[in-house]
């Protein structure tokens, strides 16, 4: 690896911890109804909100009607975006005069969108209005993401309280999520994106002439050379859904190709912002899970363990992009880094970002469950493609969404205590709460979903045509397709090795269901632990304690993680990115004996 | 359930209002103020005002006598800046070795004496089908090609293009390039490079 790689990637690395700690202080006292400034300023129009929707803001919530009410709310907004695509073409806002959508892609979109996935078989530029992608789209990447630090932070309350039914107000935390922390830090990034070139207009595309005009024969007429002297530019309000796109780990572009689309990632800048975006608010969450239970050694535990496994796969896959593909060196093509060019495996990159910036990207948006891209994933290599798909298939919990990667990561923290409990042969705490038979099982339940998704889904696919028709890369690596799809939805990440024709009725339903049981099946017995959690009484910590806030323990719950990943998860990658690599290494063995 | 679904519906519509409507216009309204040409997609004008492409898409160059851009991916045909798309080819597919070969052999029917192995960038496809820039090797390796064709001094051009060459953002961020549409439309000024010879 070069100089420029290392600093680049140390200087996000350091940028991110950095602002955790004052953003994670910041959260925690929103949601602890602490003075914050803005609240000063905006707690009336947050009363006036309650008010017109007829909510008793200090009415405690039982976990069962925690998860009602954040049910209900994503069931309005699932029916809001599908509505607004299937009645598009007779709305306004729609300068390019497209289609109304049809059924089974508005469906998965909708469900993509209200689970904060935001999978896209669709293109941007060519399928949705400005209206859409606004008063649908833009909407559920804040109210999305709003639900799961509200899940988060009921979960997180549950360890605090003692002998208590409630475990807070879904409403407020959702409301409090967007108003206080999603709105102004888009609001800023928003603004400083479009200072970098990212477009933010509600005019129709516009049209340019061509330096140079090019021919193009159309498929219908072979014979016919159609003249195309001007280039049309897709533009719209793409930096207002851009920001909170990166803030709340949505990841659903504005345009096809996400942010490798020079209109939505103009420069290295703007790439660097919206990298640091994507784990900000995650890595924050955990400084703020350290404040709110009253000791933030806690906090940096998880946030420690996180980084590790992350700062490990970025060497890990940016060296295997900066390698260089046996089969194109064979034909003269110069891939060595160096001053003049990144080098490396370019296909699918941008020039502007090179390798480590399209690698770093890969790995941070697949730690998070963010799944926007700057760098075709598809033509990654086969290492640099297996590590995203990894760290989705590990739960989305190494930083992982906004909200569900902590409740997450708490989830196997449990789980890491109770086998550690089995070990020492005491009952298992964490954070003063006993670990019981209930939690475990609902912990059990939350590790177990998405694996079963994600394998059982691969295996259905690929037993059927109309599954394996979509695929687009030959061998090894349309298998990685399926499972990169199926890791993606099952998680909720919402990347894509984008070869896949996914914009089918099978697909588009398949990863529905997948999308949905994988958010609300995780949700819904995270809020169970807190309910439970809320109501036990705190135990003093005595010798049979095991400590939760020590270097050891993050190691403890590194190899639970990496256990459960590994174990679940290695059979299938042996069959696609794991035999794609060791076909390529023997191709190197036989260039290089020539 | 009427409980639930009453405020869900309220909460829903004035969430839409908040972040739908005013905060996407609230940032269009600081972007059309603060940064105007940004906002609306960096559109370049020639002298006569006509608008002749943006700084941040690329453009099709096919002609010997520009510098040549990233292979794009996208369709019906290359740089259609309304539909971004990358290749999506896995670097073991065999297309991509015959999609590489015949780039390959392309730039080099123009310049058969270049026998310098090929910067990776110019012989495969950018992510968005539409990346104005290629590497600083790129564009070295078409200087001798364009130089004779226009009947510049090579030295001169070499110049000219180390002078226009981007570096990496506050010295640190991304990686060092050119702008092809940027570079082409120079060459084509008349009198650019005049009483070369």
């Amino acid at each position: 690896m070069t100089a420029p790689a290392f600093l680049q990637i140390a200087i996000y690395l350091i940028t991110l911890l950095v602002l955790a700690k004052p953003l994670g202080i910041y959260m925690a006292r929103v949601y602890q109804d602490q003075s914050v400034g803005l609240n000063r300023c905006l707690a009336g129009f947050e009363k006036l909100l309650y008010r017109l929707s007829g909510i008793e803001a200090n009415q405690e919530m039982r976990w069962s009607q925690y998860a009602l009410a954040m049910l209900s709310f994503n069931l309005v907004g699932l029916l809001a975006v599908y509505g607004l695509q299937r009645f598009q073409d007779l709305l306004p806002l729609n300068p390019q005069a497209l289609s109304a959508i049809s059924p089974d892609s508005a469906l998965n979109t909708a469900i993509s969108f209200v689970t904060n996935t935001n999978w896209q078989a669709y293109s941007g530029e060519t399928t949705m209005s400005y209206l859409t992608q606004m008063l649908g789209l833009t909407v559920q990447n804040f109210v999305s993401a709003a639900s799961g630090m509200a899940v988060l932070v009921a979960l997180i309350r549950s360890f605090v309280r003692r002998n208590s039914i409630g475990i807070g107000n879904f409403w407020v935390d959702m409301t409090r999520s967007i108003l206080y922390i999603l709105l102004p830090l888009s609001l800023l990034l928003a603004v400083v994106l479009v200072g970098q070139g990212v477009v933010q207009s509600l005019k129709p595309y516009q049209t340019v002439s061509l330096q140079q005009s090019l021919s193009h024969s159309s498929s219908n007429q072979p014979d016919d050379n159609l003249q195309v002297v001007q280039q049309t530019l897709a533009l719209g309000p793409a930096a207002s859904q851009i920001a909170i796109k990166q803030l709340g780990t949505n990841g659903g572009g504005f345009f096809n190709v996400n942010s490798a689309h020079p209109f939505e990632n103009p420069t290295p800048l703007s790439n660097f912002l919206e990298m640091l975006a994507i784990l900000l608010i995650p890595a924050s969450l955990c400084y703020s899970f350290g404040v709110m239970v009253g000791d933030t050694r806690q906090g940096w535990v998880i946030l420690g363990a996180m980084t590790l496994v992350l700062v490990a796969l970025i060497f890990v896959t940016v060296s295997a992009e900066q390698n260089d593909n046996p089969t194109l060196t064979a034909l003269g093509v110069d891939q060595i880094a160096s001053a003049q060019q990144a080098g490396g495996n370019m296909e699918g990159k941008e020039t502007r970002f090179g390798i480590v910036n399209s690698a770093l990207w890969a790995v941070v948006t697949t730690a998070a469950s963010n799944g926007s891209v700057n760098a075709m994933h598809d033509s990654f290599t086969p290492i640099g493609g297996m590590v995203p798909m990894w760290l989705m298939q590990l739960g989305e919990v190494i930083f992982g969404g906004v909200g569900s990667g902590l409740y997450g990561m708490i989830v196997f923290a449990m789980v890491a205590v109770f086998i550690a409990g089995l070990m020492i042969g005491r009952t298992p705490e964490y954070l003063g709460k006993k670990i019981e038979a209930y939690e475990i099982k609902m912990a059990a339940m939350i590790i177990l979903i998405p694996p079963f998704m994600v394998l059982g889904g691969t295996a259905i696919t690929l037993m059927l045509d109309v599954g394996k028709a979509a695929i687009f890369n030959p061998g090894a690596h349309g298998f990685s397709e399926v499972l990169y799809a199926y890791s993606s939805a099952g998680n909720n990440n919402g990347s894509a090795f984008g070869g896949l024709s996914a914009n089918t009725p099978f697909y588009n339903l398949m990863l529905g269901i997948a999308m949905l049981f994988s958010r609300y099946w995780l949700m819904i017995p995270v809020l169970a632990i807190a309910g439970s959690l809320a109501s036990k009484k705190i135990v003093p910590v005595g010798a049979g304690t095991l400590p939760t806030h020590t270097p050891l323990f993050a190691v403890l719950l590194i190899i639970t993680v990496l256990m459960v990943g590994a174990l679940t998860f290695v059979p299938a990658l042996a069959l696609g990115p794991i035999v794609e690599h060791l076909q390529m290494i023997s191709q190197h063995s036989l260039t290089g004996s020539l | 359930m009427n409980n639930y679904l009453k405020p869900a519906t309220m909460m829903l519509l004035l969430f839409t209002l908040i972040t739908g409507v005013v905060y996407p216009a609230l940032v269009t309204a600081l972007a059309q103020t603060l940064f105007s040409g940004q906002a609306n997609g960096s559109l370049l004008k020639n002298q006569q005002g006509q608008l002749i492409g943006s700084e941040l898409i690329g453009q099709h160059f096919s002609e010997a006598k520009y510098f040549w851009g990233r292979p794009s991916a996208t369709a019906p045909y290359p740089y259609n800046a309304s539909a971004s798309s990358g290749s999506n080819l896995a670097p073991s597919n065999p297309a991509l070795v015959d999609a590489v070969s015949s780039r390959i052999q392309a730039l080099k029917a123009l310049d058969p004496n270049n026998t310098a192995p090929v910067p990776v960038d110019l012989i495969t496809a950018s992510g968005s089908g539409l990346d104005p820039h290629i590497s600083i090797a790129a564009a070295e390796y078409q200087i001798k090609r364009i130089a004779k064709i226009r009947q510049i001094d090579e030295t001169k051009l070499h110049e000219w293009l180390n002078a226009a060459i981007e570096d990496r953002q506050w010295g640190v961020f991304g990686e060092p390039r050119l702008n092809v549409l940027k570079l082409n439309l120079a060459l084509d000024q008349a009198g650019h490079f005049e009483n070369e010879r």
